[in-house]
């Protein structure tokens, strides 16, 4: 079965709007438009984040290219109050959250282990480890509960937490426990599992026979299977389940059916193991493309406002090539901070040797 | 003869392993068509099929809680732990069940496992790609646990390590794959040094150096600058870090009276401490100078662009040597 059959769609890719008996988009032109450039600048922070690691600026990069709809959708229908966890590929939702693009590439250039302020961006940092954080999201949203910022019904207080995942993580134990709190204490917490088709070389059917979605039913929470690559129905879709969230009504968990249009990370050939005509066929199946195509036609977009964006594309590529090449390498001494709260007799002596042997270095 | 990086040769273990025993089975996540992110299974999947080189769900505690029931029925499950930083997901499995079988059983069950993994820093990537979680599963009684350090070591005691009977964490020195090396594959396994033993590199009289996997080159290099000095330091490659060859090892302090050890992992409760108190033990009389210790420092790894800062180099190791020779 084509894993793209039977899916939640308000946008096909042809760009027309389809009708769906329960989801019904509320986003006018100048919401859709500001989508489409989200998207735009996404997939343009994208290549060039590659060309830096080609460069050797980076040490490594995960694209996201494919996945913007799925990213920048649900990214837009979270709201400030809100927090979100995610893996190492969410540089998309990360852009939603406000984080700049040169801040996103300390990590992959090895400066720093988390690349944002966490506090500041309500978003917790790039996580490697697969599926730990959809455990953090619930606890945080267990957290939002005994706090009393749940189902309050005033505007802006009710809070809901997002974990994102991928299809290879639905396997991991952390990501099932996860579900088990979150129905338990019907947290208020939305799993968006982006269903990209490839966990590295792995297939989705090496994870599981059934649609991911599916998998909720198990657990008492509801799952929903949407076309990832239809910004309009990811939003919309994503909407409902936070709004579910915040007023009370527990957990969710979306299925993101999308493609990973690149390799896993910088590091990865997906020639080995993948046939091109799949990609052939994602294409086609394009997250921006569809897009373009209706604004179009709704006369909404147009040459001009085209490249307007992508003169800011090309600016916003100039200033990561620059602002990369001059992120500051942290301290050798900075290796010491940070471990305890407080002072600890063994890292102060450790310390004290890179100390010495860093000014025996100056001296010879 | 051939030569082969320390991965090629590694591979080629895997290959005569599952051509010298059919109840030899690889299981891991992208070992199949992709050949590990490594290529350590390049070509198995595709010569021993699909079900014997397995391609695993992404769950590290399901691929070693799975081998252990497949290890009960008779098989001899080998398994790749993508990257050391994903070891811990597979904790319990590990430490609570695979090791503790033999006892719990008295006996009637063993569990012939072995548990491959890269270890070790210094290829400059990102967080939890550089992890030396050894001294976890050396302080567990029932593991046994070794790396090698070269091609020929990467050949035998891979194979070696998958005949043992007891289950076996097999650390792969990653920032040396590509290391070459003579390895005379023709051989037959049994004239291979034994598993548990460590192998004496370089012969000195002034002062041992005791290390194993990645930092057995910094500690070879750290020799020869010695040696333009006319310092002469013994090195020694551990190779097994549960149990210690503590023959070899005592016999080369008792020879020089002072000791080194070199390891990426942390010092606070390594595998270094542990040697050091049984030479202190064994050969307090020999001892010139305090066991020493060259590690990483008690805490988590750092961002990559410090990591030259955070792990041993051959000045740290002949600092330290230096030290020694002042006692
Ligand atoms: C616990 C753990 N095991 C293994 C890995 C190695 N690894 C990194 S990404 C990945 C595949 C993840 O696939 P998926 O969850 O589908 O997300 P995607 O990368 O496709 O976005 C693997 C196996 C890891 N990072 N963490």
């Amino acid at each position: 079965m084509d894993p793209f059959d039977s899916l939640i769609q308000l946008l096909d890719c042809n760009g027309s709007l389809v009708e769906d008996s329960h989801y019904h988009s509320t986003l006018d032109g100048p919401a859709l438009l500001a989508l489409y450039r989200d998207m735009v600048l996404v997939r343009q922070l994208d290549v060039q984040a590659t060309a830096l690691q080609r460069q050797g600026e980076l040490s490594l990069w995960a694209p996201l290219l494919g996945q913007e709809a799925a990213q920048i959708g649900s990214g837009r229908a979270l709201q400030a109050q809100d927090y979100a966890f995610t893996t190492y590929r969410e540089h998309g939702v990360a852009w939603c959250r406000g984080v700049d693009p040169v801040e996103m590439l300390r990590f992959w250039r090895g400066t720093m282990h988390q690349s944002w302020d966490a506090n500041l961006h309500r978003l917790y940092g790039y996580q490697v480890i697969i599926g730990a954080h959809a455990l953090h999201a619930t606890g945080y949203a267990m957290g939002a509960q005994y706090a009393g910022r749940v189902g309050t019904g005033e505007a802006g207080r009710d809070q809901a937490v997002v974990a994102y995942f991928g299809d290879g993580a639905m396997s991991e134990g952390d990501v099932n426990e996860a579900f088990v709190f979150a129905t338990a204490y019907q947290a208020p917490v939305v799993f968006f599992c982006q269903n990209n088709q490839w966990a590295i070389s792995e297939p989705t059917k090496r994870q599981s026979r059934v649609p991911l979605a599916q998998r909720a039913d198990g657990f008492g929470l509801p799952g929903i299977r949407v076309d990832g690559n239809d910004v309009i129905a990811v939003h919309a879709v994503t909407v409902e389940a936070l709004n579910r969230a915040r007023s009370g009504q527990g957990p969710t968990l979306i299925e993101a059916v999308t493609y990973r249009m690149g390799a896993h990370t910088t590091s990865d050939d997906p020639t080995k193991y993948r046939d091109s005509a799949d990609d052939e066929l994602w294409r086609g199946r394009d997250p921006i493309e569809r897009l373009r195509i209706y604004l179009r036609a709704e006369g909404v977009l147009n040459d001009d406002l085209e490249s307007e964006l992508a003169h800011e594309g090309v600016s916003l590529a100039d200033r990561m090539r620059e602002s990369c090449r001059e992120l500051p390498d942290p301290h050798p001494l900075s290796i010491f901070d940070h471990v305890y709260a407080g002072a600890d007799a063994r890292i102060d002596e450790q310390r004290r040797e890179v100390e010495r042997i860093l000014s025996d270095g100056q001296v010879s | 003869m051939a030569q082969l990086t320390i991965v090629q040769a590694v591979n080629q273990g895997l290959r005569r392993a599952l051509e010298s025993d059919s109840k030899v089975l690889l299981m891991g996540e992208d070992i199949g068509k992709l050949g590990g992110v490594f290529r350590a299974t390049e070509g198995l999947q595709k010569d021993f099929g699909e079900d014997r080189v397995i391609d695993s769900p992404l769950a590290e505690s399901g691929i070693v809680g799975t081998a252990i029931g497949l290890a009960l029925y008779g098989y001899r499950p080998v398994i790749e732990i993508q990257f050391d930083g994903f070891v811990y997901p597979a904790f319990d499995q590990i430490v609570v069940q695979l090791a503790r079988m033999r006892y719990r059983s008295a006996g009637a069950l063993y569990l012939p496992i072995t548990i491959r993994m890269p270890f070790g820093g210094g290829i400059g990537s990102v967080e939890h790609h550089g992890e030396s979680p050894e001294a976890y599963f050396a302080s567990t009684p029932g593991l046994r646990v070794v790396a090698c350090a070269d091609s020929t070591d990467a050949y035998w005691m891979i194979q070696q390590a998958v005949a043992s009977d007891d289950p076996v964490i097999f650390l792969e020195p990653k920032r040396r794959y590509y290391q070459k090396g003579e390895v005379d594959i023709s051989a037959d396994l049994s004239t291979a040094l034994p598993l548990h033993r460590a192998k004496v590199l370089v012969e000195g009289s002034e002062c041992t150096i005791i290390s194993y996997g990645p930092t057995v080159a910094t500690a070879l290099q750290a020799a020869r600058l010695a040696a333009a000095d006319g310092v002469k330091l013994e090195v020694i490659d551990l190779r097994s870090l549960s149990p210690l060859d503590m023959p070899t090892l005592i016999e080369s302090v008792r020879k020089t009276g002072r000791a080194v050890v070199v390891h990426e992992a942390s010092s606070s409760g390594g595998v270094g401490g542990e040697i050091g108190q049984c030479l202190m033990q064994s050969c307090f009389y020999n001892l010139k100078a305090p066991v020493l210790r060259v590690t990483g420092y008690d805490t988590p790894y750092p961002p990559s662009r410090i990591e030259d800062d955070y792990l041993p180099d051959a000045d740290r190791i002949l600092d330290a040597v230096e030290k020694s020779m002042s006692y």
